[in-house]
């Protein structure tokens, strides 16, 4: 301590708890009082750095497990997280095997393929599945139609087992692709891959088995549409209707 | 009700966890500890007291006990990406001076600096929930802030940094 201000009179004048006429009293001292002047000015700064280093963290989306804890009706319980991210983890090298081994396939691939290989990159993610969560549906289906360019809906599958996730924008053939991605109760992924179609006819259901994910494709309108999953065969099928009827009512 | 207040809380207890903790995941970790404890107290809280400084009190509850029992290393400051550089406002390693230093504090005095400088809580409410007297609020908070200046000594000024809201 030096002067006239008291080591906790710096402080408070640093965290901007002291009334006018105090805070000019220490004011003054601190024009007469250089080292203190200069202490103060580094605890200002630190608070600066503080600040500026750590509330990014408040714009960052609340993890799931947060949200799940505040409203437990959504809860997604500890032992399925880490069994996605083992199944993830499996997942990830038959990825790395499939990409490496037909790596020309991927730049003119046909949209199961794609649609596969964009699965297994993000479906197994369990920290960031996807870049905008389901909270901000709004946002998220209003932002991926802009930059498809085609106005998009997120399928309600609550009815065949499934919640929506969230969704990201991923590069394709044909400009911006959408991915949305849902999960049920056991945390088991699928995607429903959106991209613009060149081809301009309609197809029926197709279905294709890229490696172990099952994809069901069709293109309706100026959309094709890819529903992919490791789930078996026959209860994806029973989604793909339900996401067809849901796009065609 | 007050079940949704308390995931109001939720965004600020992350960003102090991050800055007490260090490790992004041990963060959430202590957060969530936090939260499971609060929603099973939430009937010994007062409807129109202060959420905040109740919830803070509880994770500094919580984290002194997970010092204690280890599961925390309060000393973590993560050496990884878990905290980015808010982009454009900061040089990067300005930031990692400072969060080496916070990571150099006991955790007693950078719960005090922090409280009191990200938190922006008075010193009253920095000793209810850390349960000390202001008297102790005041010497820890004196020592950390001398202990950051030394450790960022030889730092380069921040003058012009602006400051991220």
């Amino acid at each position: 301590m030096s002067g006239t201000a008291s080591e906790t009179d710096l402080h408070a004048y640093v965290d901007g708890a002291l009334d006018e006429a105090h805070r000019r009293e220490v004011e003054a001292h601190l024009a007469a009082n250089p080292v203190d002047a200069e202490r103060v000015r580094a605890w200002q700064d630190q608070k600066a750095r503080m600040r500026a280093l750590f509330n990014p963290v408040l714009e960052e989306t609340v993890p799931d497990r947060l949200r799940a804890v505040a409203a437990p009706r959504r809860r997604i319980p500890y032992a399925l997280a880490a069994g996605a991210l083992v199944a993830g983890i499996a997942i990830g090298w038959a990825a790395k095997t499939y990409l490496a081994t037909d790596p020309k396939a991927v730049p003119t691939a046909s949209l199961p393929k794609r649609a596969a290989v964009a699965h297994v990159v993000y479906s197994p993610e369990v920290r960031h599945p996807v870049e905008v969560g389901a909270d901000q549906q709004e946002h998220l289906v209003n932002w991926l139609s802009k930059r498809v360019g085609q106005p998009l809906k997120a399928p309600i599958l609550a009815t065949v087992g499934f919640e929506l996730v969230g969704g990201r924008l991923l590069p394709g053939d044909a400009g911006p692709v959408a991915q949305f991605m849902y999960q049920d109760a056991r945390g088991q992924r699928l995607t429903l891959y959106v991209s613009r179609s060149t081809a301009n006819r309609d197809t029926a259901f197709r279905f294709s088995q890229e490696d172990r994910v099952s994809v069901f494709y069709w293109v309706d309108g100026k959309l094709g549409y890819a529903l992919s999953s490791e789930l078996p065969k026959d209860r994806l099928l029973a989604v793909a209707t339900a996401v067809y009827q849901q796009l065609n009512p | 009700m007050d079940r949704d207040a308390v995931a109001s809380h939720v965004p600020r207890l992350r960003r102090y966890a991050r800055a007490l903790v260090g490790d992004r995941y041990q963060a959430d970790d202590l957060v969530q500890d936090t939260l499971e404890r609060a929603l099973n107290k939430l009937h010994l809280w007062r409807p129109g007291s202060d959420m905040r400084a109740w919830l803070f009190a509880i994770m500094h509850n919580v984290f002194v006990n997970e010092i204690r029992s280890r599961r925390l290393d309060a000393d973590a400051l993560s050496d990884d990406e878990s905290i980015a550089a808010p982009a454009g406002s900061v040089d990067r390693l300005e930031i990692r001076d400072l969060q080496a230093a916070l990571g150099e504090l006991p955790a007693e005095q950078r719960a005090v600096v922090l409280l009191v400088g990200l938190e922006e809580m008075s010193y009253a409410e920095a000793a209810k929930a850390l349960g000390v007297p202001i008297g102790t609020v005041m010497s820890r908070l004196a020592r950390g802030r001398e202990r950051l200046r030394h450790l960022m000594a030889g730092a380069p000024a921040a003058s012009g940094l602006k400051v991220v809201k």
